[in-house]
């Protein structure tokens, strides 16, 4: 896969860093690479540098040592600044934080308008991404009326306006009801696979993490371990010690295992659970 | 008797205008003293509404409430002392620390109810404890706490006035899954040790099934079910036409039963459905 994020040994210290409390460097040597068109998913305790992370990718934060390039460019370089952020969009936690125009497809061109794009293209543009999410037919609407899952669509449709090569999600579903949830995840998987955008999802809830290419453990501002879903995912012990979870069904899984029954190494979801269940029971009883 | 009681309560914003809302449609129930309620349903499903009705933030347009056999407007100017029985914390609460000082954060509930220094105290250091809040942290100001450590503050703030009745919207929203399951075992204790009543709305299903006694469930403005969490996670399908789920472990049992294996699918925890399997394999292994 052709490189587009390349993270070279980055240290990140806050401005407001207190000798007195001694708290340290919140990124302290990442190193990643994040392919272009890759869906990863980045996990990790509170603190453990995530966020900071993901405010590196479109140079809101600069690192304090070390490099990161978008795309062959130096995040730090100030004339590439407009390059990168075009190139990568960043959606928060909140939706009410990022919602800035009082009708829904204004808010959507508003990211175009900065960038300069004529009008009439703006048109096509916010159509085309409001379609995207599924939320064409709430284009008059006002943002205001709309559920948590429905604004932080919206919240999406903007960046996606921007025809950004690359969206960065900072635990884009932690305030959203179960519904609302689904709804931003296959938004999420639905651009990556139809359209080649690089995702890269930051959360705390394991059931979103496993359905990215390749999963990244961060903790004490270091990556600790990285992988496929199955590959990090198996590693139950090691992820309950740095204050991570698994799935419900990759536990119930692995602790029927340890038991000594024969199951597969990882599983992910309830489908491939009750599937695996099914075979050893039926295994069983012959 | 119930400690709380609602009776056909409804509630409209903005009634006579254009905005005109009804947030909740005559909803009744009733909460046992002890009880440990969950309440789910879908954003704009009134639960933040209901909340706020149950301590008197809001008057309800129709319908009666009742705390402790008493109807809490019946004497309107006596509703401070309701909003001591009934304590909130609401979603994000570290947005609402103001003081200079964790301490004094804590007992400013305790303080306004007209307490002694030593009642303050005690009740303070009691919250600090249930929290988890530590001993060191309490001169400090709280906005040199971590987000984890100020949402504790915050929720002791409201412990320390010791309600009849907590009232948790969503305390782990954005906690890591350590901080999760840790605060949630600290109220879980807390509602052991004080035998009062605990109403915790939550959009996870995990949690809730773990720790709920009864779950009350909202759809548009109306109560839905009220039921013990096992019935009310038996009806998956209904569940998700109102945009819930039932927890992904209860999923699997129920695919299980649909593959023809007798499980029992009245399961809420991965330790249940462990020993439901190792029950199960144990039986069909000996045949």
């Amino acid at each position: 896969m052709e490189e587009f994020i390349k993270v070279n040994d980055v240290f990140y210290q806050y401005e407001s860093f207190d000798e007195e409390t001694d708290a340290g460097y919140a990124l302290c040597g990442v190193n990643m690479t994040i392919g272009r068109g890759e869906f990863v998913a980045i996990v990790g305790h509170n603190g453990s540098g995530k966020s900071t992370l993901a405010k590196h990718f479109n140079s809101i934060y600069l690192p304090s040592a070390g490099e990161i390039f978008v795309d062959g460019m130096d995040t730090a370089d100030d004339d590439c600044l407009f390059d990168i952020r075009k190139k990568v969009g960043l959606v928060l936690q909140n939706p009410d934080n990022q919602i800035v125009a009082g009708i829904v497809e204004e808010d959507v061109a508003f990211g175009c308008e900065n960038l300069g794009v004529p009008p009439k293209e703006i048109r096509q543009r916010v159509d085309e991404a409001l379609r995207a999410v599924d939320m064409y037919d709430y284009r008059r609407h006002s943002p205001d009326k709309l559920s948590g899952g429905q604004k932080q669509r919206v919240a999406i449709a903007g960046i996606i306006a921007m025809e950004p090569e690359c969206i960065v999600l900072d635990e884009p579903t932690a305030m959203l009801d179960p519904k609302g949830r689904d709804e931003v995840i296959d938004t999420i998987t639905r651009l990556n696979r139809e359209r080649g955008i690089t995702i890269i999802l930051i959360t705390h809830y394991m059931e979103e993490a496993v359905l990215a290419d390749r999963v990244i453990v961060m903790d004490s501002g270091k990556v600790l371990t990285e992988g496929m879903p199955p590959e990090v995912f198996s590693q139950v012990e090691l992820l309950k010690r740095h204050r991570l979870d698994v799935p419900q069904a990759t536990e119930l899984n692995h602790k029927l295992r340890s038991c000594g029954y024969e199951l597969p190494e990882c599983v992910l979801n309830a489908e491939d659970c009750a599937q695996a269940l099914y075979e050893l029971i039926k295994g069983m009883s012959l | 008797m119930s400690v709380i009681k609602a009776e056909g309560i409804k509630l409209v914003y903005g009634a006579g205008t254009s905005f005109e809302k009804t947030a909740l449609d005559d909803v009744s129930f009733e909460i046992e003293k002890g009880e440990f309620i969950g309440i789910i349903g879908h954003t704009g499903s009134g639960k933040s509404t209901l909340v706020q009705l149950l301590n008197g933030l809001l008057k309800p347009t129709a319908g009666r409430i009742f705390l402790n056999g008493k109807d809490i407007w019946q004497e309107p100017k006596k509703i401070r002392e309701v909003r001591f029985k009934v304590g909130i914390v609401f979603q994000y609460p570290e947005y609402q620390l103001f003081e200079e000082t964790v301490y004094k954060d804590i007992a400013f509930g305790p303080k306004n109810m007209g307490l002694s220094e030593e009642e303050i105290d005690e009740k303070v250091r009691a919250a600090a404890a249930f929290t988890g809040v530590r001993e060191e942290w309490l001169q400090k100001s709280p906005f040199d706490l971590s987000g984890g450590e100020k949402r504790r503050a915050a929720i002791a703030g409201v412990i320390a006035m010791d309600p009849d009745v907590l009232i948790l919207d969503e305390p782990t929203a954005g906690l890591d899954p350590l901080g999760r399951d840790a605060l949630l075992a600290q109220i879980q204790n807390y509602h052991a040790v004080r035998k009062n009543t605990v109403l915790l709305v939550s959009h996870s299903m995990e949690d809730i099934a773990r720790i709920a006694d009864r779950i009350l469930v909202m759809n548009h403005g109306k109560k839905a079910m009220l039921d013990t969490a096992a019935n009310v996670f038996s009806r998956g399908r209904e569940l998700e036409e109102l945009g819930l789920r039932v927890p992904q472990i209860t999923k699997i049992m129920m695919l299980l039963k649909e593959k023809g294996i007798s499980v029992n699918e009245n399961i809420l925890t991965t330790e249940q459905a462990f020993n439901e399997i190792i029950n199960y394999l144990g039986g069909s292994s000996r045949i």
